[in-house]
Order: C-alpha cells, then structure tokens, then sequence
C-alpha cells in the first residue's frame, strides 16, 4: 500500500536537461516544484574531479555513469516477425542515471534543426511532389516551426554558453559560419574553440573540394563564462575525455554547471534522489492525472500527488511511462492506428577513417571540437535525382584519443599480435575520422510498444523497440559517405578506409543516444501523443518533454531542439496553463 | 503593509482627534524607532556574523550548540534566541550589553573570548541594543547549552577574570580625528563587529591577540588567516579598493577566491552588506602598513640552489603540471573571476604555508553568495599525493612565477595531514 | 554523436555475438549445469587458488591467460608484451568484480539464442565464461592429443587462437568466437587502461602509442600543429602509475 505524501504544485519525472530547465522557469512562476530522479545526486566535486574522472575504463567501457540493464532495459528487434530479445548490456545507445542525466555526459554537440524539419512532410510534399515519399514513411509536420522556436533555441545557447561562429543573422549570410543553418537573431554567446589539427586539416580540404565548412557548435566555453542565471563556467582545456564523462573544470555545459546553483537553492525547489517513478495516476475519469507512483531506495513505494505531471525522464523512458501507465492509444503496427510508440526514430552514422602524415595528437580534444558541412544536411540540396529523403552534417571530430576505444587500424591491419602492435604504434597519432551524422525518418514499423515476455526490477514489461534502416536511410548514408571520403582523399592520406553503415541496424556497436519518437508533437491527436506544446492530448495535465516528441529525426544532435523545445513548453505553461489550466489547443 | 506602521498612524489620527498629542506621540516614535532599530540589529548581526558560531550546522538558527575548537579545547556556542529558560529571553538591554562590552554575562559569569568580547567592546550602546531588539523577535528555541570541553583550569569561568586583567582592553570605537570619517566606519566595522583580527591577528601563548602585531596573519579553526596588511607578497599590497569590496561582495575577485572559514564568513556575513560599509572597510584595509620586507625564508630557485632544489622544483612542477593545471593553467594564472591565480597569491605566499597545503589536501568550495551561485570548487588531492609530494608542490608554488616564499618540509605536510584529519572526523 | 572507428565496432560486435554452435555428440559434452570433470583437464593439481593468490583465477587459469595474452599482445622489439605488462593481473581483478559478474547487465531470462543484431544472449557471466572457456579449450586440446594450452609452442598457440576467433573449434559448452572476443577486449583494455587497474604496467601500452595518460590541460600545445608531444605518460596515480603514497 503506497503512503501517501504532501501535495505538490509540479512533479518532474526524471532530473535531467529538461526538468533542470522546467524546475528552474516554473519555480520562477512561483510554483511549488519536486524533482524525482531515480539516480544517485551528482556535482563537478567530488564526481567528476580532475583528480579521477579521467578513467577511460571505469567511465568509457564499464560504463559508470549510465543506467544499468540489471534494473532497467528494453528489448529489442529489427522486425515484428522477430522475437524481441533483451539489450542485456549497453550497447548501442547509453541513456544516463543520476542527477543532470545525459547532460552531464554528452559530448556537448548543439545544433539547431532546419526550418525544413519541421515541416519534414508539408516541405517534401510541395518540393517533390505528394509520390516523393514511400507510403510506408510516416513523416509528419512538427506543429511547430523554426520561427517558433528560434527565442527559444536562443534562450538554451545562452543557457549553455554554446561556443560558435553564426553563420545566418536575420537573413545575412556571415562568413566563417554554417551558410545553410536557419536565420538567428544574434550570434553564439562564445567565440568558436581553438582549432585542433584535425579540424584543420578537414577545413582545408572541404574548401578544395568546394564546400563551405564551419566550426561545430560547442558546448564546451571557448572562454569563462556567467550564464542567464549567473551560473560560472570555467574555460575547456581540451582534455579529451568529454562524451561519457563529466566535466571537473566546469567548462561543459550540464544541468550541473548551467541551472543547479541557482535552482536547487530554491526553497520552493526540491529534489528527491532513488525515487524511481513506476506509474502516472489518474483520477476515475482519466483525463486528469492526480500524481504519480514511485519507489525509494528502500524499496517503499509512495503516492506523490500533484497539479501538474511532467515527463522529463529519457525519451524512451518517458514512452514507457505512459504505455505501463495506460494514458494514450498505444499504437498497433498492424492497423497503423493508436500513437504512443509510433514513430520511432534513431540516428545513421558512418565515418571514414583518414590514416594522415603528420602527428596529430588525438588525445587533445573536446566533445565538440569539430569541424563540419551542411551542404548534405536536411533539404538543403535537390533530392530529386537522389530519389531519398533526409540528409545530415559531414564533420570531422577531435573529441579525444583514448586509447582502448578511440583507436583507429586500417582495414588489413592485424587484430593480434605483433602485426597488431606495429600498426597501433604506426596509426595512433597520426590518425583521424571523418564522421557522417544522417536523420532517419519515421516509418510504420518502427516503434516502441510493451514486451510481452522480460520484465524489469518492478516486474513490470520492459519496453520493445521494434528498428531497422530502411533502404531510404541506406541510401542517403551512402550518399553522405561518399562526401566524406571525398574530403577524406583531398586530404591526400597515407590510407582511409571507409566505414559505410551497412545491413540491418544493430544494438551492438556504440552508435549515437539519439533515440527520438514514440510521444510525437503534432496538431492531430490521431497521429500524435502531445499537442505542440508537449501536453498530453488525452491528459491536459500531463506534459512528456524531451526527444520522444520528435516526429522523425533530423540530420542533426537533439540536444539543442530538445533544449529549446523544452523552453518553448516552459513557456506556454507559464503565460498560458498557468493562466487558464487546460487543454492548450483543440484538436 | 498593515501593521504596526498603519495601526500607528490611525492611533495618532485618534489621539489628534482627542486632543492628546502628548500621550501618543512617545508610543509612535517608539514604534518607528523600534521597527528601524530592529532591522539596523538585524544587519549588524550579519554584519558580526553572529550565526557563524551561534547556528549550529543543521540546528536551528541561533540556538548554539555549535563546536568551536580552541587551542585550549572545545567550547559550543550559546542559545541567543530569546528564549526564557535556556536563551536570552530573561535578559535586559544592561546585560547585553554587559556581556558584549566587558565579556561578563548576568551573575557575574565570565565568557571565554571564543566570543569575541575583545572586539565587539568597541560597539556603541545603541548598536548593542539594536542587535538585543532583533535577536528578541527570533522564534525561541529551548535548547540546553552545551558545557565546555576545556580541561583545568581553563574550565574555571575565574580564569578569565586574570586573562581580561592582562590582555583584555575594554573600550567603545573612539574616532581617529587624524582619519577620515570613512576610515573610521571601517576601522568601527573591522576592528569591532567584522573582528576580522580574530584570525588575522597572531596570538600569544594564552590565546590574545598581539595587539602590536595587528592584523599581520593568526590563526583561526585550524587554518592559517593570511596577514591583511600592505605586503605585495602575502598582504593586500596588491589590491586595489575595488577588488577588496569585490572580494568581499561576491567571494571572488581576480586575485582570489574565499575559501574554509573566509567562504562562510562572505556567505553569512559580508555578502549582506552594503555598497558603503565595503568600501569603508577597504580603506580602511588599505591603510594598513606592511611588516616585513624580505620574507623569513627565501624562496628556494632552480638556478642559484643545489642539484637538490633543482630536482625538488621540477618534481613539484612535474606534479603541477600533471595535477593542477588543468584549473590553474600551465601559467599559475587561473582564470580571472573563476579559478584564483597561484601566481602572486597572498595565501600560496604567506608566512605558514599551513593554508595552501590544507587546501591541496582537502580541496575546498569557493563561497557561494547571491552574485556567485556556483560555489565553484577544488576536488581533494589527500587520497591522491603524498606527503613527499605535497611537499615538492607546495614549494614550487611558492618560488614559481615570481614567487617569493620559502620552500615547505615533509614534516609540515604531515602535521596539516592529521590535523585536517583529526577535524574530520570530530 | 559521431561514430566511433571500425575497430572499435569490432570490439563490441565481436565479442557478444553469439556463434552458431553445433551441437556436440552427447557422450562428449558434459550437461552445462554440471561441474567440470576432473578429468577433462590434464593439469589437475593445482586447480584451487588459495586465498591471497589471486582475486579470481586459479593458478592454472592464470597460467593459461597469460600464455593467452601473450600470444595476443606479443614481447617483441617494439616493447613489452601484454604478459608484461600485467594483464592477466588486471583480467584476475576485472573478473572477481562486478563486471566479471555481470551485475549491471541484464542476466534475466529465458535465454533465446538471437540474430547477431540482438547482440549478447549468453546466460554466462564474463567470468564464468572464462572458466567455462579455459577447461574447453584444455579439453579440447586433450581431446585432439595435445598438451594443454598454456604448455603448446606459440605457433599451436597461435594457430588455436585462430582458430577460435574464426569459431573454427567446437568446444564443449563455451561458444568459441565469444570467448575469444572478450579474451581479446579485455586484453586490450588491460594493455591500454590506467595502470591502476594492474595492467599497462610502467605504462607499456601507453608508452607503444604514444598517448601521455589522463591530462587535462593542452590549450598550449593543440595548436601546435604537427608537433610531438613531450611529456612523458602520467597515470591516474601520478608518474610512477601505481605506487602507494607515503600518508
């Protein structure tokens, strides 16, 4: 029997980017405001010291910093006439646990989406032509639009502290920056990094081959930095140990560095660490939820009651939520109806390893030090010959050179033995990769659902994930691919070997945690889960924040949308449900 | 708001309307003063960080109980809050101020200076009554005083009666009519409330302060309290007003960050302040001479010493370079605002290096105050570096980069090592 | 995120893959759930550690890893070998802890064997896969007339390595091709992790590729294009890697 506790105005589920976001606007509103997160607490000291994160075998292979499997997973396969099996350990994707999430160990790549994206079908439709896009694709308008967003995009760059080169000001191209990017009201809040060999090397060679490259935007602070909210940042050393680690000189941005100083001083702030939220309650009618159901450490189980629900956990977790929670039409691949599930979407990655002359020192690096083209991203370039949809970034990244996992061989290279070492002792520092970064579009038969067989600690189903490319992502990676190992040759190496994404998608080698869908935003509650304001159709007070409202994904990381997305939320909430609580429009 | 000022103003229209100016206007002015006189208290209790000893950590505010280690044993602070039994709540204006003028609290009962007596002397009569009228309007809290953990004869209250003979000068702040009126709000403030020397200011063998050694660098909690005077090498020689109001403000300035005692001291206390009173301590600061003109111990160089300093000095910096500079950056500069520099530091170069050696042991949480959240923070190195090591840094930080100070032995890491220990785990 | 290089696939993809096995004659293959009989390794004395000796291993799977690891990971004019450098040690302490035992996988069943897309299925843990592994191959090696593993010249060595990389070898109850992968990751990782962990002694690994350990300051020295970088390699516990501090 739960116990049931004292009400709150809000509850967050899940203490990451977006609660941290959301707990920190709508305290401002004056709202009573509780945070469960299932994880330990985490700050910069002790947990990510100088003096011990840099452990590339306790953080980077055994994992320390994400969930673990034991407690929760999914199961996976690529179709449904396979048997889903369980993702026993992390593979291709590492969702995080723990105070600050994913942002305390992501690599800090930020980008804005198109304004093409989110008009993926309405924008191919009249470009192409209706017949353009395979029956079987699923692609929908976001409901929202870049314009919409750009304040607030603006708003989470200044959160962050993104280091960066504008590349489109209010329409005016500006040299040195992303020609194809959508237009900004005004420039990065830092100046781009400090360029590391690799990054220039790519450069040089885009520019021969024609293209117009740019530096990454970074949420690594080129210089120390005061955020919106008076927050410090430090300046990035370029240690090399970004992406699974957190940061010890506070020059990352994470919910830890950006909002937790101001936010969880709050007294009408708190946070509640090993709180693993099991259920979303609803009254008798079902059209409002009540609070939601979670276990402590102990393993007690308590009601929390609130006025208001947020989703703010991971975005599959947040899927799953609602699916053991009932709220919403699950969806059926067969029939094609229902929609919590739907739309499931991912990343299609591949590289080009590039085996240069000169020493190049991978090991000085940051999460986002990079160096990129946009030509082939979103519709930024005529598809019709191409005959697929999507496109993404070619970037060259110098996110470090650790040793057990940041190695690069060519092709016949041994993989034991002395031949082995010699060319580990040849390759290591002369060596650097070409990345290709590719959107996915949504298709019928990829999504989330419950699995009917492997259950979690709570015994409750683990959620399924039913994936796979599709011949349109095969492509498009293709055509990416080439583009990379274009620039790859003008690099004039000694070798490259290309690393083409081929076959089915697998969970096993490490790809991206770009996991998105499965609680679309749209206008249609037929074909989405949440309005465009990220309520919940069938529970208007009930909002599911993060990737899972992605209609498909783009050819770019979530982080930035995701943070910007959570803005605009925060925003509605604040001038508008708070105002006059309820559904925020009709369907 | 509706309150007293409201019921007071619809008082006096009565009484005017009765004719009875007279009657009312003691109890209006009474009112008025009470309401400002208050908050002047409230702020002087900030501006004495009274809840640095008084509010023990995770107690209730005010209400004593907290550990405050001497070099004589342990006292805990006292219950303030004014309740009845176990508090303040019986005493008179007169013994308040007794208690903060001559250290003597109601029956005669000496206090031990842990309770800076021999500073807060200097406080006029109606700032001491201001603070006894705010710390009357705090909830009361029963809660017993704790007994002192001082052994014989420190435990005998008597004891005091002889120290205050010898050591203890009695006094309100006397103006310097030499000075300017703002050099005297901030010797009113530092030499008073702020009791700055309480740890700035060496101290004899029976825990006084030197008097003629003022403000040249003490001891307080177990950390070394660098020397406020005019030294460009371990003082404030080098700063300017500005970065002093700064420091004190917000918890950093380019030169520094306060850390330990000094982090809790801007949090409680100096942070509340205003513009004025800062500015008023820094010229105050500012005035101050320097003492010493070559440091007592040269700093050890590569050049001019033995193979020994050599290796010594590039095995510290070998281990700067692998450790520390990842904040402090390769060329000890730090970076402005957010990671002190070493290079010129007052705290790096003072006289005991004890302070520079327990926060590499340690590591320490800047102070976090209403302009700077973050609280910004230096992981420990104590599991990681040992004695010998410690040691090596130690003294390379203090002849690096134009350094001056001498080198740090082996011995004395180990002594801070137990003590930073021992503090621990009380 | 960009994707990491091939080899690095390879290190996952390869290690969890579960092999197609073909099902062994019935009086050959002990029931897994059963204890090894003594007789299917020829080295039977000496196959209980005593405690202190080490974490994990007995001493015959301790001789048999690092005659493994050093076939891996060779000594040769380029530096010192995996043997060397410790990393039977570090797989020893790995294998006694929590990876070794698998506590923050998934281990619940049932237990299907899946496509290679679904990755790692086995109901083994990674240290009862190198027990399981170790005995198998030492049975298979008795089984075909040879000595055991630890006592073949290296080219045998060797050629069986091969062998059960390509899953060429039926051995009885561990799925060769993973074994052989986790063997040769954890290999890896002993060679290159912090030498805190009991491998990469004297910074062995480090010191073949040339990457100077866990610094956190090159703002100095990233735009030194081309140039080498001159500090020697630190480990998470300083220069010396793994000395235990005078406190």
């Amino acid at each position: 029997m739960a116990t049931r506790l004292p009400p709150v105005d809000v509850v967050l589920v899940g203490f990451g980017w977006t609660a941290s976001i959301l707990g920190q606007e709508l305290t401002d509103a004056g709202l009573h405001v509780l945070a469960l997160e299932r994880g330990a607490f985490r700050d910069t000291v002790p947990d990510f010291a100088t003096t011990r994160i840099q452990d590339e075998l306790r953080y980077a292979v055994r994992n320390e910093l994400f969930e673990e499997p034991e407690r929760e997973t999914l199961t996976f396969r690529n179709s449904s006439d396979q048997t889903a099996l369980p993702m026993r350990h992390l593979g291709s994707f590492k969702p995080a646990s723990g105070a600050g999430g994913a942002g305390v160990h992501w690599n800090g790549q930020n980008w804005r989406f198109l304004p093409t994206d989110f008009l993926q079908r309405s924008h191919i439709e009249q470009r192409y032509g209706k017949g353009f896009i395979p029956a079987d694709m699923t692609i929908q308008d976001w409901g929202v639009t870049y314009d919409d967003l750009e304040p607030f995009y603006d708003k989470f760059e200044y959160l962050c502290g993104i280091s960066g080169q504008a590349g489109n000001i209010n329409g005016a191209i500006q040299p040195g920056g992303n020609p194809f990017e959508g237009p900004r009201k005004r420039g990065f809040p830092l100046p781009p990094l400090k360029r590391s060999y690799g990054t220039v090397l790519f450069d040089k060679a885009a520019k021969e081959v024609g293209y117009k490259p740019f530096p990454c935007p970074a949420a690594n602070t080129s210089k120390p930095y005061r955020n919106i909210y008076g927050a410090q940042m430090g300046q990035c050393t370029f240690c090399g140990y970004c992406e699974w680690f957190g940061c010890g000189n506070y020059s990352k941005s994470s919910p830890q560095t950006t909002v937790f100083p101001v936010l969880l001083r709050k007294d009408n702030f708190e946070l509640r660490t090993h709180a693993d939220v099991t259920r979303v309650l609803r009254d008798a009618s079902g059209r409002r939820a009540t609070g939601v159901l979670y276990v402590d450490a102990q393993g007690r189980e308590f009601e929390q009651p609130a006025d208001l629900v947020i989703l703010t956990a991971f975005a599959q977790h947040n899927v799953h939520l609602l699916l053991l929670s009932g709220i919403g039409k699950p969806y059926d691949p067969k029939t094609g109806q229902g929609v919590v599930g739907r739309n499931y979407a991912y990343q299609i990655t591949s590289s080009v390893d590039v085996f240069v002359n000169d020493i190049v020192n991978p090991f000085m690096g940051a999460g986002a030090l990079g160096q990129a083209i946009d030509e082939f991203n979103g519709d930024n370039f005529d598809h019709g010959p191409e005959k697929f949809i999507g496109g993404g970034y070619v970037a060259l990244w110098t996110t470090g050179g650790r040793p057990i996992l940041q190695h690069h061989l060519p092709k016949d290279a041994p993989k034991w033995g002395s031949g082995w070492k010699k060319a580990m002792a040849d390759n290591y520092l002369r060596t650097v990769s070409i990345a290709t970064h590719g959107s996915v579009m949504s298709y019928r038969d990829a999504y989330l659902d419950l699995d009917p067989t492997y259950r979690d600690v709570y015994g409750s189903p683990l959620i399924r994930l039913t994936f796979d490319f599709h011949d349109n992502e095969h492509r498009m990676s293709k055509f990416l691919t080439d583009k990379a190992a274009l620039i790859a040759k003008a690099m004039k190496p000694r070798a490259m070997h290309v690393n083409q994404r081929e076959g089915h998608y697998t969970i096993v080698p490490y790809q991206t945690t770009h996991n998105t869908g499965g609680a679309i935003m749209g206008t249609d509650p037929r074909t989405s889960v949440v309005n465009r304001y990220l309520q919940s159709w069938d529970v208007p007070n009930l909002f599911v924040v993060g990737s899972c409202a992605f209609p498909q994904n783009a050819g770019y990381n979530p982080t930035g949308t995701v943070g910007a997305l959570t803005y605009w939320a925060a925003h509605a909430i604040r001038t508008q449900y708070l105002k006059k609580p309820g559904p925020l429009m009709s369907a | 708001m509706m309150t007293n000022r409201s019921r007071t103003y619809a008082a006096v229209a009565l009484a005017l309307a009765a004719g009875s100016l007279c009657a009312v206007a003691p109890r209006l002015l009474a009112r008025e003063s009470s309401h400002a006189e208050i908050e002047r208290g409230r702020y002087l209790v900030a501006a004495g960080d009274c809840a640095a000893c008084h509010t023990d950590e995770g107690g209730q505010a005010f209400a004593g109980g907290r550990a405050i280690p001497t070099p004589f044993g342990t006292i805990y602070s006292t219950n303030i809050t004014p309740d009845p039994e176990t508090g303040l709540g019986k005493w008179t204006s007169d013994d308040f101020y007794r208690a903060m003028h001559e250290g003597i609290a109601p029956g005669g009962r000496h206090l031990y200076p842990a309770f800076p007596y021999p500073w807060y002397t200097k406080l006029t009569r109606a700032d001491d009554d201001a603070i006894k009228r705010y710390l009357d309007t705090l909830k009361p809290v029963r809660e017993d005083n704790k007994p002192t953990r001082l052994p014989w004869p420190f435990s005998v209250r008597e004891v005091m009666a002889g120290w205050n003979t010898l050591y203890f000068k009695e006094g309100t702040f006397r103006s310097n009519p030499q000075k300017s009126a703002e050099w005297n709000l901030g010797a009113y403030l530092v030499e008073g409330l702020g009791h700055c020397g309480a740890c700035h200011t060496p101290k004899n063998f029976a825990g006084a302060p030197k008097r003629d050694q003022a403000f040249q660098g003490g001891y307080g909690e177990n950390w070394y309290a660098t020397s406020l005077g005019g030294d460009l090498r371990d003082g404030l020689g080098s700063w300017s007003m500005q970065d002093i109001v700064q420091y004190l403000k917000t918890g950093a300035n380019a030169r520094a960050a306060a850390f330990g005692p000094m982090a809790e001291v801007v949090h409680d206390s100096t942070q509340h302040l205003d513009d004025k009173d800062l500015h008023a301590m820094a010229v105050y600061l500012k005035d101050l001479p320097p003492h010493e003109s070559p440091p007592a111990k040269p700093a050890m160089t590569a050049g001019n010493g033995s193979k020994e300093d050599a290796d010594r000095l590039a095995r510290g910096r070998g281990i700067y370079l692998d450790d520390c500079a990842a904040c402090h950056m390769e060329n000890g500069e730090g970076i402005a605002g957010v990671f002190p520099p070493l290079k010129g530091n007052a705290v790096v170069q003072a006289k005991d290096p004890e302070t520079v050696v327990h926060v590499i042991l340690s590591g320490q949480k800047t102070a976090v105050t209403h302009d700077n959240p973050t609280g910004l923070a230096m992981p420990a190195f104590d599991w990681k570096l040992g004695n010998d090591e410690i040691a090596d840094l130690a003294t390379y930080l203090r002849s690096a980069w134009g350094n001056t100070a001498g080198a740090v032995s082996r011995d004395k890491v180990a002594d801070t090592r137990s003590t930073v220990v021992a503090a621990r785990t009380k | 995120m960009a994707v990491l290089n091939r080899n690095h696939d390879r290190c996952n993809e390869m290690n969890f893959i579960p092999a197609r096995r073909r099902l062994l004659k019935a009086a050959l293959a002990p029931s897994a759930a059963t204890i090894v009989p003594v007789r299917f390794v020829s080295n039977a004395s000496a196959s209980v550690a005593e405690p202190g000796q080490y974490a994990y291993f007995t001493p015959v799977e301790f001789t048999w890893v690092e005659a493994a690891v050093s076939r891996l990971i060779p000594n040769d004019d380029l530096g010192p070998g995996a043997k060397e450098a410790g990393v039977a040690t570090f797989i020893d302490r790995q294998l006694s802890g929590p990876y070794g035992r698998a506590e923050t996988w998934y281990m619940q069943g049932p237990w299907k064997k899946g496509t290679k897309e679904q990755g790692y299925q086995l109901k083994l843990t990674p240290a009862q896969l190198y027990r399981t592994g170790i005995t198998d191959v030492d049975a298979w090696c008795s089984k075909n007339g040879k000595r055991p593993f630890a006592e073949l010249d290296a080219a045998e060595q060797d050629k069986l390595l091969h062998d059960l990389e390509q899953g060429d070898v039926e051995l009885a109850r561990a799925p060769a091709k993973d074994f052989f992968a986790m063997l040769l990751q954890n290999t890896i990782e002993g060679f290159l992790a912090d030498p805190m962990y009991g491998g990469n002694r004297d910074f062995a690994g480090w010191k073949l590729i040339g990457f100077p350990g866990p610094r956190y300051n090159y703002v100095a020295e990233i735009d030194q294009y081309g140039k080498r970088y001159a500090m020697a390699p630190v480990g998470l516990l300083g220069r010396d890697g793994t000395r235990v501090k005078d406190t």
